[in-house]
């Protein structure tokens, strides 16, 4: 029978089928971090359970993570108390665990790939929405709660049914200053944030073939964003080059063998969907959000739509607006930007970086606004340095913080204040999410840069 | 964690008719702090509930003392965003155990079935019928029986039925979390693991 990437993956990790109920299914890699976990090894000591499979599980401290001083003692008590907590949990159980300080740390979808721990056709799991970034290397990935992280600590499976099964293709040629965080703005504002709930999604044409695998990590990043699970792109010749010789991949005979492999996960060519749409590369221009969920985007050129325009009801989309302080029909060109956030496990590696620097090069940062460049791990800070990029971005008057979450979920110190508008790389807009009363407007790394230098919403195509 | 059986409850219930009411609106990040299962029904809709002193925000539903009950019932796409279940902690802590829409996310419904609140998923329409009668009597009383699979508006006799896979429904009648499946068949799983590449 014919099969999608997706039921290839899915179907070989079923351990039973329970009729009328979900699938009794098996994880091959799973993320822990400070936030999610603490409450699953309570739950363990209480049962007085083992892990079962220390070895599938990676440990890494990121979202309640200073970065400023990391060298220094956490002056937070409570996130001082979760990072012990996960070293604590790590050490005791036999886990591997990337600290703060340790020279591998940083977000765990950013050093999972980079470390060949991701790889195709795996099943990964986190207590992390986000997850679903290594959906980039044709691998089912996709965040759960702090119980099923209790279940894959102790048994390495979760109890889930089968997603029905989307594909999205995008076919031509993506335009001057429109990258991958545009194409994926542009899907969810077409679908809105729940119009794939209920799926798991597919991104085929060649719009995502031609991508790097960075720009693959971003797009399925924000899958989750659009309600979907989780979504992924098949694995080919770019995915294999990528993870060849990654600290953690396979070598030698064992490589070749699992390549052989990986190229078998392609979607049938009879293989059918649930449901498929298709859009135009030529369509899509530099996104960013206006609203308080990230399918309130539009094309920057554009003005912020009526309500009658929208889908959904108008009292919900009013309190949108107002929380934004914007009205109807603004041009969303030229309004005023007090905050830039680059970084994030959707924007925060070294393509970004590089995307950034180049439009700030030879410019000036606005003085109004205050600039977050926050790298998505050591690696990412190490290529920024190696580069040159650190000279170009202190030379226009930003400076480099150092690895984790930062701004994208403000746990830590680095909150945008109540009523400051703050251009993010980050993934959710949500009423608060960088800090109480903060108002977000996602974009892309080059319209941060742009909005960087300017103090204002900017289109990135007049400055390229 | 063991969570209370759920069989049919009836309640009077609160209504939230936004659309999108997503986890950072039902836990805000910065409570997600803890290292145990303790106080989250206290941040429940934080920065809705509190304004920035603490005092009281008089316009919210759950400041409103009219609406009260252990049935939340809230607008399309309920639950979206992060995977926390700190979110569902929050929801079952303040003391609702059943939260109905016309839609859930994904996550945040997965996360409500481990730990036992009950999420009633129905059409729109019904939806509006149940808002209109909250609205019209905050005492209107709402029956979620779960063995039957059906939510009711007493007052009206207003009837819909509502979905959820027979080995879930199981769990929550009898309080039982998918652990204790999982480590019955632990054999199981090792023999599958044995037989893997990575």
């Amino acid at each position: 029978m014919s099969k999608t990437l997706f039921d290839k993956v899915w179907d070989s990790h079923v351990v039973r089928k329970i009729e009328g109920g979900p699938d009794v299914f098996f994880i091959d890699r799973h993320f822990i971090h400070e936030v999610t976990s603490p409450v699953a090894f309570l739950g363990l000591k209480s049962r007085g359970l083992k892990v079962l499979y220390p070895e599938r599980t990676f440990a890494t401290a990121d979202h309640n993570t200073p970065t400023i001083n990391q060298h220094l003692p956490v002056e937070d008590p409570l996130s001082a108390n979760q990072l012990k907590a996960l070293e604590d949990n790590s050490n005791e159980y036999g886990i591997s665990h990337w600290g703060l300080g340790h020279q591998k740390n940083g977000i765990v979808h950013v050093v999972g790939p980079e470390n060949g721990i991701t790889f195709p056709g795996a099943t990964i799991v986190c207590g992390d929405s986000h997850t679903s970034t290594h959906g980039a290397f044709g691998a089912i990935a996709f965040g759960i709660g702090t119980s099923e992280v209790e279940m894959v600590l102790s048994t390495q499976c979760i109890m889930q049914p089968k997603p029905k099964k989307m594909r999205i293709n995008v076919n031509g040629q993506l335009g001057k200053g429109v990258t991958p965080k545009d194409v994926a703005l542009y899907i969810i504002s077409q679908l809105s944030t729940s119009g794939a709930t209920g799926y798991f999604v597919e991104y085929a044409g060649d719009v995502f073939e031609n991508m790097t695998m960075e720009g693959r990590m971003t797009v399925c990043n924000l899958s989750i964003e659009m309600g979907a699970r989780g979504g992924m792109i098949a694995p080919d010749e770019t995915t294999f080059a990528y993870l060849k010789d990654k600290p953690l991949s396979l070598k030698g005979a064992e490589w070749d063998k699992a390549v052989a492999y990986w190229k078998t996960l392609k979607t049938d060519a009879d293989a059918t969907f649930d449901k498929e749409i298709s859009f135009n590369a030529s369509d899509i221009e530099p996104m960013i959000t206006y609203g308080t969920n990230p399918g309130m985007g539009i094309g920057i050129s554009k003005h912020i739509p009526k309500a009658e325009q929208v889908e959904g009801g108008k009292a919900t989309y009013k309190k949108s607006l107002d929380y934004m302080g914007y009205n109807e029909n603004d041009s969303m060109i030229g309004k005023k930007v007090d905050y830039v956030f680059l970084g994030s496990c959707t924007n925060g590696r070294i393509e970004d970086f590089r995307a950034f620097a180049s439009i700030v090069k030879g410019k000036k940062k606005a003085d109004h606004v205050t600039a977050w460049l926050v790298p998505g791990s050591h690696e990412v800070e190490a290529k920024i340095k190696e580069e040159g990029i650190l000279d170009i971005i202190t030379e226009a008057g930003f400076s480099l913080r150092q690895p984790g979450c930062s701004a994208c979920l403000a746990m830590n110190d680095d909150k945008v204040p109540a009523g400051k508008y703050a251009v993010s790389t980050s993934n959710r807009n949500f009423e608060g999410r960088q800090g109480p009363g903060s108002r977000t407007l996602l974009a892309s790394p080059l319209v941060a840069a742009a909005a960087a230098v300017t103090g204002v919403v900017t289109d990135p195509r007049d400055l390229i | 964690m063991a969570y209370d059986k759920f069989n049919i409850l009836t309640s009077t219930a609160v209504p939230l008719p936004l659309e999108n009411v997503d986890t950072d609106q039902i836990i805000p990040a910065r409570f997600l702090k803890a290292t145990k299962r303790e106080g989250f029904g206290d941040n429940l809709f934080r920065d809705w509930r509190y304004n920035s002193d603490n005092s009281l925000k008089e316009d919210f539903v759950l400041n409103n003392p009219i609406y009260s009950g252990k049935i939340l019932v809230g607008g399309k796409n309920f639950g979206s965003g992060s995977s926390r279940e700190h979110a569902a902690w929050a929801v079952y802590d303040y003391g609702f155990r059943c939260v109905v829409s016309s839609f859930f996310a994904d996550i945040f419904k997965n996360n409500c079935l481990n730990i036992g609140v009950l999420p009633v998923q129905i059409s729109p329409e019904f939806s509006e019928q149940i808002f209109e009668a909250i609205y019209d009597d905050p005492k209107t009383e709402i029956e979620v029986n779960l063995p039957a699979q059906t939510i009711t508006i007493l007052s009206t006799g207003a009837q819909e039925s509502f979905e959820i896979n027979s080995y879930k429904k199981e769990n929550m009648l009898n309080g039982f979390d998918d652990i204790d499946y999982l480590q019955n068949i632990k054999g199981e799983i090792e023999s599958f693991a044995d037989g893997l590449l990575l």
